[in-house]
């Protein structure tokens, strides 16, 4: 037998002694889940307009240390911030995702490197920096969700470099709760939620930011129209 | 379950010696009491934690119920979306499983991140008697491998050592295990990190296999979530060409949705914190990005055995949040390794038994390794009755009874020797000395009067066959003397 039977066998026979209730085994009801669980738990916490929301977006940010900054559109004013910000850290290169609107990084001066799959990993190991959009930004937690969209690029572009800027469109992408950003989100894709940079606790609980990931995060707050 | 610390005295013994290490005791104490009350801020700014609580202990319960249904459903979400899935009963077929994989990539290491699954199967040790270096990513769990020692905490396991014992590992061991610590390395924390930083960076660059455990697997999707701070688990999971994950078989959620619940509870349970640094899903492999082959393995090891035992079941709703451990006065003083096993504190308490079974001196010591307080329910985030379970498994041990193990149903002799008579009575005088803890003990035990043992264990047992042992009254008589404002107010 193999060990796939075996383990559901062992399975099927600790479950069998089940008092009455809802049917063991398979088939399980997956019809009764969605009701069979008290969700009574709360969509979000408290109620706020969409100004409101960024600003606690904001709030929750900075308080876990990244760097928040406001841009309204995203048209000329977003490209002299993306300028500024990346000229200030030094940035000598910068990864481009492959679909980042290109007016966004009109002034800057940096090296475009471009996120290509036969990139490797000690490449992008020499890029000061990158900028990408995001899928989805969470008040309550102050997370950004990244989806791997062409804006956004793949996983490790965002991982390798020292210093990432995300642009968030406000309130468009903004939400309040981990609830509704789950909703937002497509699983098939790779998801990597960012909730201020790196850190460890791991020395006498001394928080410490950067250890593998970017230890600079900047986000970008930029008024879209909607 | 292979994770007996080998030669590992009894609790008792174990947490005598601990308790007398006054740095470990200085170090566990900072540390549980800063987690502890940071996670209640976490906790407090959530007005609907109780019915986060509720539900995930629901969804937890639910899903163990239907663990067959579910099991099949997740392998053939992982298999249509690219992943390969495997099955191990126990440690060493799982060893076995992932040192094949390994071997076939050609490669001869691998990145890990951090994970108590591997731990529990002792994979680093094997994969090292098969030539395969592994090397532990993050920054706690590189701590205790290169002072070849192990872990205390679930969550920060190198919580025992302070930063200058810390600077004094990466000096003498980094060298060996690649790039040697900086010239003039200090003990502050900022300076230790980036030592750490430095020394992995090679390792995660060159990669070619990756291994890693998982905080939840979703059924219906087969998304696999994996939830980290220092992004050595991003690395892990996006660099390599291989990845592998090890994952006990309870870990399954049903639904995407699912998971709003326990990424609410999980960090601030944890870390105290409103959401963890990093979080990272994959669905089986995706185009370019991330890993091309991806394995799963899904162990037993002891969790059907649990899974058979209808009070002690709850433990495998365990997200290994370690809230439990802060709390509890018993790990405090005693620390992680006085247990004995990967899974210390109270959830180890109850864990560890129905994974490996009471046979050994250690587990069967196990369930009274605790003043049965209350305080590790109170704050878990699944709502486990960890008091109840081990008042469940002392019972067994000192009176016998059914239990299932390896899947087959036998009939448990009662614990022979003193030795868990003694254990009884070493808590029991800890508790004496230490009143806060006896009367929450005190009130614990009214509360659970139902569930005490009807008879003595070893020589006590004769008498007690034939007599009735006095019940423990239900309220304490230190509850009565504060209710009634020492005994004034006896009409109350
Ligand atoms: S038993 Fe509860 S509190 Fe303890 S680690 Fe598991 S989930 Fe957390």
């Amino acid at each position: 037998m193999s060990s796939r039977d075996v383990i559901l066998g062992r399975v099927r026979q600790a479950l069998g002694a089940e008092p009455a209730g809802p049917p063991a085994g398979p088939p399980a009801a997956p019809a009764a889940y969605g009701t069979g669980i008290d969700r009574g738990y709360l969509r979000r916490h408290g109620e706020r307009t969409a100004e409101e929301t960024v600003e606690l977006l904001a709030e929750n940010l900075t308080d876990y240390r990244a760097i928040v900054h406001r841009c309204w559109g995203t048209g000329e004013e977003l490209a002299d911030l993306l300028m500024r910000l990346l000229a200030e850290r030094g940035a000598g290169s910068v990864l481009v995702p492959p679909e980042l609107p290109p007016h966004w990084l009109a002034g800057v001066d940096a090296t475009r490197v471009h996120d290509r799959a036969v990139s490797t990993p000690g490449e992008l190991d020499r890029v000061d920096s990158v900028v990408t959009g995001c899928a989805v930004a969470v008040a309550e937690t102050g997370t950004i969700v990244l989806d791997g969209s062409p804006d956004q690029g793949r996983r490790r572009i965002t991982l390798i470099p020292d210093h990432h800027i995300v642009v968030v469109r406000a309130p468009g992408q903004v939400v309040s709760s981990v609830p509704e950003a789950l909703g937002r989100l497509d699983p098939t894709r790779p998801l990597t939620w960012i909730s201020g940079p790196s850190a460890t606790s791991d020395i006498e609980l001394d928080r410490v930011e950067g250890v593998h990931g970017p230890r600079v995060l900047e986000v970008v707050l930029c008024q879209d129209s909607r | 379950m292979s994770g007996t610390f080998v030669g590992m005295p009894a609790f008792p013994k174990a947490a005598h010696e601990a308790v007398r290490d006054t740095t470990l005791r200085a170090n566990l104490k900072h540390a549980t009491h800063t987690i502890r009350d940071k996670r209640a801020r976490a906790v407090a700014e959530l007005d609907d934690w109780a019915q986060l609580r509720e539900a995930g202990k629901q969804i937890k319960d639910h899903t163990l119920r239907h663990l067959e249904h579910y099991l099949v459903q997740l392998e053939e979400s992982v298999t249509a979306a690219g992943g390969v899935v495997h099955w191990a009963r126990d440690a060493a077929e799982a060893n076995r499983i992932v040192t094949e994989l390994v071997r076939e990539t050609g490669e001869s290491e691998v990145v890990k991140v951090k994970s108590m699954a591997t731990q529990e199967i002792g994979l680093n040790e094997h994969l090292e008697a098969e030539d395969i270096r592994a090397y532990e990513t993050d920054l706690a769990e590189l701590i205790v491998q290169l002072g070849k020692d192990r872990p205390s905490h679930i969550l920060v396991p190198a919580i025992h050592r302070n930063r200058g014992e810390i600077r004094d590992i990466f000096r003498r061991e980094m060298g060996s295990w690649g790039r040697p610590a900086p010239e003039g390395l200090t003990e502050s924390p900022a300076e230790l990190a980036e030592a750490a930083r430095l020394h992995l960076r090679e390792k995660f660059l060159r990669a070619k296999v990756g291994i890693s455990g998982a905080n939840f697997m979703v059924a219906e999707n087969g998304t696999l979530v994996v939830v980290e701070s220092e992004g050595n688990g991003r690395m892990c999971l996006t660099l390599p060409e291989t990845l592998i994950s090890v994952v006990g078989i309870e870990k399954i959620v049903p639904t995407w949705q699912d998971l709003e619940v326990f990424l609410q509870t999980l960090p601030r349970s944890s870390t105290a914190e409103r959401m963890n640094p990093y979080t990272s899903t994959w669905t089986g492999t995706t185009d370019a990005d991330g890993p091309q082959a991806f394995h799963l393995v899904l162990i037993d090891n002891g969790r059907t055995d649990a899974l058979a035992d209808e009070v002690g079941r709850q433990a495998l709703r365990c997200i290994r949040c370690s809230a439990c451990l802060n709390v509890c006065p018993v790990y405090e003083r005693a620390g992680g390794h006085a247990y004995g096993s990967v899974y210390p504190g109270p959830i180890g308490a109850i864990l560890s038994p129905q994974l490996r079974g009471t046979a050994s001196e250690i587990d069967a010591s196990l369930p009274y390794a605790s003043s049965l307080c209350g305080a590790c329910y109170e704050v878990c985030p699944v709502a486990i009755d960890i008091p109840e379970v081990l008042v469940h498994l002392r019972e067994r041990v000192v009176e016998g009874g059914e239990a299932t193990q390896r899947g087959t149903r036998v009939t448990l002799q009662p614990a022979k020797g003193h030795a868990v008579e003694r254990a009884a009575m070493r808590a029991a005088r800890w508790a004496f000395t230490h009143p806060a803890a006896l009367g929450a003990g005190q009130r614990l035990a009214a509360r659970t009067r139902r569930l005490h043992p009807r008879s003595l264990p070893g020589p006590g047992r004769a008498w007690s066959a034939t007599r009735d042992l006095p019940r423990f009254p239900a309220e304490s008589f230190r509850d009565w003397w504060q209710r009634t404002n020492g005994g004034k107010d006896t009409a109350k």
